[in-house]
């Protein structure tokens, strides 16, 4: 058994087998692996924020999708995947309170969701797996050897993306 | 907030006292509710990374309830009460008179107690905000929700991201002992241009 490497919220890491990496308590932020199957390699970064551009602190790439993403392809191929055979898995982008208003704050989770596609789709990586959306938080863990994520959400039976 | 996104430390000082005298009020109104004395801890406050955020509350995958109100007029953002489900239970049990199944989901009528709850908390917290500032803060209704910690408090710190690393915690513990708990945790989260007004109602750039 490897490590499990942990990175929080508008954190970054990459990893390799045998160890995993996880993010906990995903609630409105997503995360986002990028896998290379050949080479085994991955990386998952935790974005909070759709666009960098949109705010003015946006020292933290980590932090949003589009910076956030960028960031991570370059890790991952640093490490060693190919470009071309990588692929995405996402999960998160909860709306964690039932709110009634289409208030922009409160759709952060949804803007998330479609700021993570888009960034996916300018790269050309596509997404091979995802569980996003619906009303409650989930923990991922991604395990490069394999090449399986797995959804934990409380009240639920863990399973596999 | 100042373009170098920095909370000085006479503004830090200001948040606590303001968060000292919310949750002071918050446990006042909460000892009517209960009919009840409720001690209250000296409530800590804690500039925060929104990492640490979660594990302030015990771990980011730590069942808790959050309320969450959204404010509007003289001070926009969201201000939430985040409790531990046991402390959610403990509540439940001294408020309803009924024991509690401390292993599955709350049922409707449990869910809107802790809604009321969550309201006059977060109700008398904000009117002491309201009392020093001088300034008018309408709330919604509370939204609430029962789920791992982290995705609780991905919301607020998703707020907070926009403005800087760093949100402000303040813990209030209500109640006799561990066993007992009652308390909670607030958190406020005005926006930039809100966050700037509540420093200048206060005289402080």
């Amino acid at each position: 058994m490897g490590n499990m490497i942990k990175i929080g919220m508008a954190e970054l890491n990459v990893c390799l087998p045998p160890d995993a990496i996880t993010t906990l308590g995903l609630g409105s932020c997503v995360g986002v692996v990028l896998y290379d199957p050949t080479k085994k390699i991955c990386g998952m970064v935790h974005v909070m924020l759709p666009d960098s551009t949109k705010i003015k602190n946006n020292e933290n790439r980590a932090k949003f999708a589009d910076t956030g993403i960028e960031d991570l392809l370059k890790q991952v191929v640093t490490l060693g995947a190919v470009r071309r055979n990588l692929v995405a898995k996402i999960a998160g982008g909860a709306q964690m309170f039932a709110f009634k208003s289409d208030n922009d704050m409160l759709r952060v989770g949804d803007r998330n969701v479609e700021a993570t596609k888009n960034k996916l789709k300018e790269l050309q990586i596509p997404i091979i797996a995802e569980d996003t959306g619906k009303n409650s938080g989930r923990t991922i863990e991604f395990y490069p050897e394999t090449g399986e994520l797995l959804v934990k959400s409380v009240g639920k039976t863990p399973y596999k993306i | 907030m100042a373009d170098n996104q920095v909370i000085n430390e006479m503004q830090f000082d200001v948040l606590r006292e303001i968060g000292n005298i919310g949750s002071g009020n918050a446990a006042t109104a909460l000892a009517k509710m209960l009919n009840q004395k409720v001690d209250i801890k000296v409530p800590k406050a804690a500039l925060l990374d929104f990492n640490e955020l979660p594990r302030a509350v015990g771990g980011e995958e730590t069942i808790v309830v959050g309320i969450l109100l959204t404010l509007s007029e003289d001070v926009e953002g969201m201000m939430m009460f985040i409790m531990k489900i046991e402390a959610a239970y403990n509540l439940i049990e001294k408020l309803m008179f009924m024991e509690v199944d401390r292993s599955g989901s709350l049922d409707e009528m449990q869910m809107s107690c802790l809604q009321e709850i969550g309201n006059i908390i977060t109700g008398a917290y904000l009117s002491s905000l309201s009392d020093l500032t001088r300034l008018t803060i309408q709330a919604s209704v509370p939204y609430m929700a029962m789920d791992m910690a982290g995705a609780i408090l991905s919301v607020p710190a998703i707020e907070f991201g926009k403005l800087g690393d760093k949100a402000l915690m303040i813990e209030a513990e209500f109640g006799e002992d561990a066993a007992n708990e009652i308390g909670g945790y607030f958190l406020l989260i005005p926006t930039m241009a809100s966050y700037d007004a509540i420093m200048a109602s206060l005289g402080i750039g």
